[in-house]
């Protein structure tokens, strides 16, 4: 369904501040996969994820999603085929707009917009229904503002948005991180049931192991702006965050491990 | 007293031709998040197309709409600066400003001022028909303050709907935050150039209207535009804004906003005597202190907030 190859990446080249972002990254995701990727600070998770979603070019390689080259497409052409959701809860919704204007752009993910109506009524209530799903009360507050809402709710809506058309796949950066631990836990809970329900193809950039052996089917950690352990099937089901920090020194060559990834 | 009663009418005339460059500025400022410094060129733009196409025998209708093209290509200008050439916003429209200098004085023929004689155009409004309506020599549904309050209307309806389609609502998620707009598949540059060439077409529409009521048209007609579009949004928001929560309401806003800036001026100008030309220092100085009260709202509530914690 998502296949990398070769990609490179680098930021600010030619400065001081050069940082090889991506460094012949190659992954290849099938069908239905839902991949977990953990790693430390500057390790490329981030920057892995953008150059899926045509936040910027890359500097050499290819970006296939389902057969299609989308390497040198920009952002809103991919949205066609991917939803994302971002760690920072104020980035995925329209803080002015109301919850179902909200939905309602995200249903037109991938069509032109014309001068039809931008919402109709038909489309409210199939919203109510969805938003019912989340289990946060939203469906009674249709036409609130969305900045009215609590990060989590906004994470929760954002997810229902990303997916309100079915995409051929999904995004997650650290979706949860802003949140609280008890908000987090819903939110990945949802996410969870809304991958299942529709089989999505999914990405999720996770800080927290236990959440990365948890979720999915498939485990990625990457070092440098690569894929450097690549866990899946039977062998994932059985892997403790020991191993994985075992697994990870010996695929990086040293023993220093991100501290953040060792308190989470 | 007297003396600015009288002149009342020609206040709130004027204040609703304004209003629909106000609501132009709406556009770009509240929509759009774009401070768009093209409209004191494209304002001059519409006014200078207008009176050079009726003077040349066209109707006043065609003249209109050709202005209103004019403004829209001005704002197609300041939308390629910034989208295809990656000059910020700002900038974008300072330099079309600039170029329209020009351009607005090649349109009138290298002419600083061009008379419309209202005896011899079919204009729409004009300074004269208000004084003849209230002389009564002339049927009162020719009234400026009439005409203009049902074109306004019109231009209010318009953006009502067009802001509740598809792409209108995309245009209003592109202001909003364009990095979900750009997730959700929307083209915000396309939307910004869109967003930009319709709100200057607003600006230019109302300055061909301000040329018919004043019967000229003038280079310096536009400048300071901005601030007193500025000016309107902020009046609206004070006065309405509690108010009027509908979209449609809040563009009408605008409008009363420009109106009541107007007759404020009016009162200042008829009571104090003051020398007109210290209008601009005073707008200037009120625009900014407006624009200033909600970061100061902020930074005295922040400061409250740190002697808080550590109380």
């Amino acid at each position: 369904m998502l296949k990398l190859e070769n990609i490179w990446k680098t930021f600010n080249a030619g400065t001081i501040n050069e940082k090889v972002a991506l460094q012949n990254l190659s992954l290849t995701m099938e069908e239905g996969d839902f991949v977990t990727v953990i790693g430390g600070n500057g390790a490329g998770k981030s920057t892995m994820l953008n150059a899926v979603a045509g936040v910027f070019g890359v500097d050499s390689g290819k970006i296939l999603i389902d057969g299609v080259d989308v390497t040198n497409l920009p952002e809103y052409k991919r949205a066609k085929y991917i939803g994302r959701v971002f760690q920072d809860p104020m980035m995925g919704t329209a803080a002015t707009m109301q919850i179902e204007e909200n939905l309602a752009l995200a249903a037109r993910r991938g069509q032109s917009r014309t001068l039809r109506a931008g919402i109709t009524r038909a489309e409210r209530e199939a919203y109510m229904e969805q938003l019912k799903i989340l289990g946060l009360g939203l469906e009674n507050r249709m036409t609130a503002k969305v900045g009215l809402l609590s990060g989590g709710q906004r994470q929760a809506l954002t997810l229902l948005m990303a997916t309100l058309q079915r995409p051929k796949l999904l995004l997650l950066d650290e979706h949860t991180a802003a949140l609280d631990p008890k908000t987090a836990a819903k939110v990945l809970d949802a996410t969870q049931r809304i991958v299942e329900k529709d089989n999505l193809t999914t990405l999720m950039i996770t800080h927290n192991m236990r959440d990365a052996i948890a979720y999915g089917n498939r485990l990625i950690m990457m070092y440098e702006g690569h894929v450097v352990v690549d866990v899946s099937g039977e062998e994932k089901k059985k892997l403790t965050v020991e191993q994985l920090l075992n697994l990870f020194s010996q695929a990086s060559g040293s023993d220093e491990v991100d501290d953040k990834m060792v308190l989470s | 007293m007297t003396s600015f009663l009288n002149a009342m009418p020609g206040a709130v005339a004027q204040g609703l031709i304004w209003g629909i460059m106000a609501i132009g500025v709406y556009l770009t400022y509240q929509i759009l998040s774009i401070s768009d410094l093209t409209v004191d060129g494209s304002f001059c733009t519409g006014g200078a197309v207008c009176v050079v196409m009726m003077t040349a025998g066209y109707n006043v209708w065609v003249a209109m709409l050709a202005a209103a093209l004019a403004g829209m290509l001005a704002g197609l200008a300041t939308g390629f600066f910034h989208t295809k050439c990656g000059i910020p916003a700002i900038l974008s429209g300072i330099l079309t400003q600039l170029g329209l200098w020009s351009v607005n004085l090649a349109i009138m023929d290298m002419k600083s001022n061009i008379p419309l004689n209202v005896n011899n155009y079919d204009v729409l409004i004009s300074l004269r028909y208000l004084q003849e309506v209230q002389k009564g020599t002339r049927p009162f549904w020719q009234h400026p303050i009439l005409v203009v309050s049902v074109f306004t209307l019109a231009v209010i309806g318009v953006l009502y709907w067009f802001f509740g389609t598809e792409r209108g609502c995309s245009i209003r998620a592109t202001g909003a935050n364009p990095n979900m707009a750009r997730a959700q598949g929307i083209n915000t540059s396309f939307n910004q150039v869109l967003g930009l060439a319709l709100a200057n077409a607003l600006v230019a529409l109302s300055g061909s209207l301000l040329c018919q009521y004043n019967g000229f048209a003038e280079i310096n007609m536009g400048r300071g535009a901005i601030v007193i579009g500025l000016a309107a949004i902020i009046i609206g928001e004070v006065a309405f804004g509690k108010l009027f929560r509908n979209f449609g309401l809040k563009l009408l806003a605008v409008s009363l906003g420009a109106i009541i800036y107007y007759v404020v001026i009016q009162f200042v100008i008829s009571q104090f005597k003051m020398n007109t030309n210290y209008m601009k220092l005073i707008s200037a100085l009120i625009v900014a202190l407006f624009l200033a009260i909600p970061y100061w709202k902020q930074q005295y509530f922040h400061k409250k907030g740190k002697v808080r914690q550590n109380a």
